[in-house]
């Protein structure tokens, strides 16, 4: 069943196992919730099923807005049995949409398994809702589907989408520096102002906040990869002449610092200017991170799949917080996007690609770890068996990069401990 | 293609997996993609299950799809036996495996497991949850007893001597209070000499499902999950069905009535079986007269909830309806027994219309009302799935029998309460000892934004009826008037107001023309 695919570089030589078997991991669909809060003028319709739907809504929780900006356009019996043109249909729900919702900028056409397996070509139905809505609003379409994406992914193919849309234009300056990958706004507020302090710049941040002021990459854009599922994105920015930093991701303070550090070197900063705007905010990461440190020291971990952000936290919490990590499984693993990550961790555990659910559970249930990150399906089940978990949607939706979120970070992971052992009933 | 914001039901396979996650010893193989696997939250965390559903997604992916999948299918049967050893397999497609047409359940059926297989049609692109519900607990009890059908003709066996018995179908995972109606209604029966023979779905193995023909007669608790299953038992078994829903005191005693004729045994109705006629009753539950509400939700708990608001609490009903096309006939004809039209709609914009057109002063609903309550700043109480984890509560509170009844006199009075009180603050609002920013404590921030006292005036006159407000002006001493108004009828008064002034030509509206409306709609 398990292949080992790859032999990293020299001594250490961590494997990675590509593991085949039942997922219970989102699908791409799924970012959609993050991606829309952050593109607040951007509408997603998702064209799929009523599975669709509900995942969407679901994994949305309780934030129900008056009206969110998405949607899906549900596929009906009529439309698979052929007595609906799937294209007319999509242009009358497009046409119900727009016209209730005026303020729209980009709709974004997401594509589904559904839509996938019937081979309804949302590509081209953008580009035949562009000459209608020329002007007025963007179509851009992407996959999001189970059977092509999982969870983050979602996001990865949405950028690659925007990136792809912005090739050849000229209209707007390039950056220097495009930050890619979604961050809460107050982390890219952070962000900005350190860059600003360190001289770099103009920066911009995809995805922005709004979907006409993507950044256009041009041959003297540099990209620092802000999260680190984005292999797509990297390479259509690649394609268009950027260069991609080599850099840990901003996961505390090391993290953040050697982020920082890597645009600091690509763009000349000196080392005095950079540790004096780097020292302060520092200090106070390492410092809160310290706190939560003490309760971490020796605590085992274990990293089921679910965000591809599984590489980068063992690493932070090895080496700030003192964790054992023991186990590590994500849903896909890019070798070259976590290579400063893998320097960095140094000796980590074997890693595992994708993983059967019921052989990655049972493996817990025989480390029995003091921590297990998992998706939102899986904690209440450990928990019912005695082992504490912290479910990892809550890293994707909280903002946790940068310095003064270090400790924050760390205290996601302090929390379930500290709350097991006050607890005594 | 359907556009859809929100959603009151799931697909058609979540359903099956409620079924599957209600039993023990039964699994559901789900041929599907890996995202359909958000399912298992729905149950860990909104109903807080301590387990993973008895389900295994065949997780199928892109790749796949050129070569075998049904080889995939095979596999993820052949591993789901060999790891969770079940008394029995289902086997269904979610929406995507049903285009690529598999037909996971003949395979399964014809690769000789020793487990006895159901297969069950999902049919994703016309179905929703409660049926893929209702048809997989149908497709289980079929499955099981159809070679144990007694031939056309044969008397069923006489009970000589044994306590009268039923079975209790439809309480499912996920449901509505599920688990504490079931205890109620137990408790119930058993007061009258009747044993619960099987309780099924909820909590039943397949052997259980095997004893459904030893019952008496069929308790059809939840028809949206039950009424397939109770009319082919009754078809096949000659067990009769007990229709009555035990929602409500009336409804609780007509049920216990019904269960009593069709068993041949003695019901004393007893006046003191529930609080709530006393409360309803008593002089402090005076204002609750002719309150108006709206009910929205599946059919059996709003039917029911109308029946109570009417019957019970003296309520005025101003609308009701439901999210499910299927049981629509039994909400339109109860709507049409209170002089309404049923709203029949799965678009919540269109339930949001609708409540925010009527004005209720407190609203019924599922868990999608509750928001669009809260965002017009009306009291709600939830009565029906889809519900959030707050309605899987820890304590014991039903909605079935007596004791539910009286839950629902304390669940449905007590945001009444809380908007009464804030009306008590409002009236008291230019007392300097009140401050008008204060929120009320029982309303979340949304759309319930701070404001100073000024423009508060402004915005609770213009900004509804944008049109309307266009054309009719308010003089100041009007609006300072309609602000006395309490705030649950302040919108109607304004409403009429506007009308009456339209209709008899005033472009002003001043004091006068307040009372004047207001007399001329208190005819
Ligand atoms: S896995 Fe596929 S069918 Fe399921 S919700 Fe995601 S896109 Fe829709």
């Amino acid at each position: 069943m398990s292949e080992a695919v790859l032999a990293s570089d020299g001594d250490r030589s961590p494997v990675v196992t590509v593991e085949r078997g039942q997922r219970a991991v989102f699908c791409g669909l799924t970012s959609i919730v993050w991606l829309h809060r952050k593109i607040q003028d951007a509408f997603f319709l998702v064209v799929g099923s009523r599975t669709c739907a509900h995942l969407l809504q679901s994994a949305a929780g309780v934030m129900i807005f008056a009206e969110p900006r998405f949607a899906t356009a549900i596929l009906q019996d009529r439309d698979l049995a052929g007595m609906a043109d799937c294209h007319e249909e999509l242009d009358r729900v497009v046409e119900e949409l727009l016209s209730r919702r005026p303020e729209i900028k980009t709709l974004f056409l997401v594509g589904s398994c559904p839509s996938e397996v019937i081979k309804l070509d949302l590509n081209n139905a953008a580009g035949r809702l562009q000459t209608r809505y020329d002007g007025r609003v963007r179509m851009v379409a992407y996959s999001g589907s189970g059977i092509e994406t999982t969870f983050t992914q979602g996001e990865d193919k949405c950028l690659a989408e925007l990136v792809a849309a912005n090739s050849g234009r000229t209209d707007r300056e390039s950056p220097a520096l495009i930050i890619a990958g979604t961050l809460s706004d107050i982390v890219e507020d952070q962000f900005q102002r350190i860059f600003d302090d360190l001289g770099i710049g103009p920066i911009a941040f995809l995805p922005a906040r709004s979907g006409d002021t993507m950044p256009i990459a041009g041959p003297h854009t540099r990209v620092l990869l802000a999260q680190p599922y984005l292999t797509e994105t990297a390479q259509a920015l690649k394609g268009q002449g950027a260069k991609l930093l080599n850099a840990p991701f901003p996961l505390g303070a090391e993290g953040t610092l050697l982020w920082l550090k890597a645009a600091a070197d690509e763009f000349g900063v000196t080392d005095s200017l950079f540790n004096e705007v780097t020292a302060a905010p520092l200090a106070r990461a390492k410092q809160a991170v310290g706190y939560q440190r003490e309760k971490l020291r020796g605590k085992r971990i274990a990293f089921l799949p679910d965000s591809q952000l599984e590489l980068p936290l063992a690493r932070f919490l090895a080496r700030e917080c003192d964790m054992n990590v023991e186990s590590i499984t994500t849903p896909f693993h890019d070798p070259q996007i976590m290579a400063s990550e893998l320097t960095l961790f140094g000796d980590h555990p074997d890693m595992i690609e994708g993983g059967d659910l019921e052989t990655r559970l049972d493996h817990v249930r025989q480390l029995r770890p003091d921590l297990t990150v998992c998706g939102m399906g899986i904690a209440n089940p450990l928990e019912a068996e005695g082992l504490r978990s912290k479910w990892s949607i809550e890293l994707i939706f909280s903002p946790i990069q940068g310095f003064d979120q270090a400790g924050d970070l760390a205290g996601l992971f302090s929390r379930p401990l500290s709350r097991a052992a006050q607890l005594e009933v | 293609m359907e556009l859809s914001l929100w959603t009151y039901e799931g697909p058609p396979h979540v359903g099956a997996i409620r079924i599957a996650n209600s039993m023990r010893g039964v699994h559901l193989l789900l041929h599907a993609p890996q995202g359909d696997s958000y399912a298992d939250l729905l149950f860990t965390m909104i109903e807080r299950d301590n387990h993973r559903p008895p389900v295994t997604y065949t997780t199928f992916q892109a790749r796949d799809l050129g070569s075998d999948t049904a080889e995939l299918v095979l596999n993820s049967i052949h591993a789901a036996v060999e790891k969770h050893k079940p008394q029995v397999l289902l086997v269904g497609d979610s929406c995507t495996a049903e285009l690529i047409q598999d037909q996971p359940g003949s395979l399964a059926t014809s690769c000789g497991l020793s487990v006895p297989v159901v297969p069950i049609e999902m049919l994703a692109y016309s179905r929703k949850e409660n049926w893929g519900a209702g048809e997989t607990f149908y497709s289980l009890v079929r499955g099981l007893l159809q070679s144990r059908v007694p031939a056309p003709g044969t008397e069923p066996a006489p009970r000589g001597g044994q306590p009268p018995s039923v079975n209790l179908l439809g309480p499912s995972s996920l449901g509505f209070r599920c688990r504490d109606d079931v205890r109620e209604i137990t408790q119930l029966l058993a007061q009258m000499g009747v044993r619960v023979n099987v309780c099924a779905p909820l909590n039943a193995s397949p052997g259980d499902l095997l004893r459904l023909p030893d019952a008496d007669a069929n308790v059809c608790l939840y028809p949206e999950i039950a009424g397939p299953s109770c009319d082919w038992l009754q078809r096949n078994f000659k067990q009769p069905t007990i229709k009555t829903v035990p929602i409500g005191v009336g409804a609780t005693r007509e049920f216990l009535a019904e269960v009593a004729e069709t068993l041949g045994i003695e019901y004393a109705p007893d006046a003191t079986d529930s609080r709530l006629p006393w409360y309803s009753r008593s002089v402090d539950s005076t204002y609750l007269t002719g309150k108006r509400v709206f009910v929205f939700g599946d059919a059996t708990h709003v039917v029911a909830a109308a029946r109570i608001a009417h019957e019970e609490l003296a309520f005025e009903v101003v609308g009701m309806g439901t999210y499910s096309r299927e049981q629509a006939r039994a909400v339109r004809t109860a709507a049409t027994e209170l002089g309404l039209k049923a709203l029949i709609s799965d678009d919540y914009l269109e339930v949001e219309r609708v409540i925010s057109e009527l004005q209720p002063e407190l609203v019924l609903g599922t868990q999608m009302e509750r928001h669009i309550a809260k965002r017009l700043g009306v009291p709600c109480a939830v009565i029906s799935t889809p519900a959030h984890v707050q309605d899987y509560p820890a304590r014991y509170s039903p909605q079935m029998g007596f004791e539910g009844a009286n839950v629902i006199f304390d669940s449905w009075v007590h945001p009444l309460m809380m908007g009464l009180e804030e009306h008590l603050l409002a009236m008291f609002r230019d007392d300097f000892e009140f401050n008008d920013s204060a929120q009320p404590s029982h309303l979340a921030a949304e759309g319930v934004a701070k404001r100073s006292e000024n423009t508060a005036v402004n915005d609770s006159i213009h900004s509804e009826d944008a049109d309307a407000a266009a054309e009719l002006t308010w003089d100041l001493n009007a609006e300072r008037e309609l602000r006395k108004i309490p705030f649950f009828v302040r919108g109607k008064a304004k409403r009429n107001t506007e009308k009456f002034a339209a209709d008899t030509g005033v472009s002003v509206i001043n004091v006068n023309t307040l009372y004047e409306a207001k007399a001329h709609y208190s005819r």
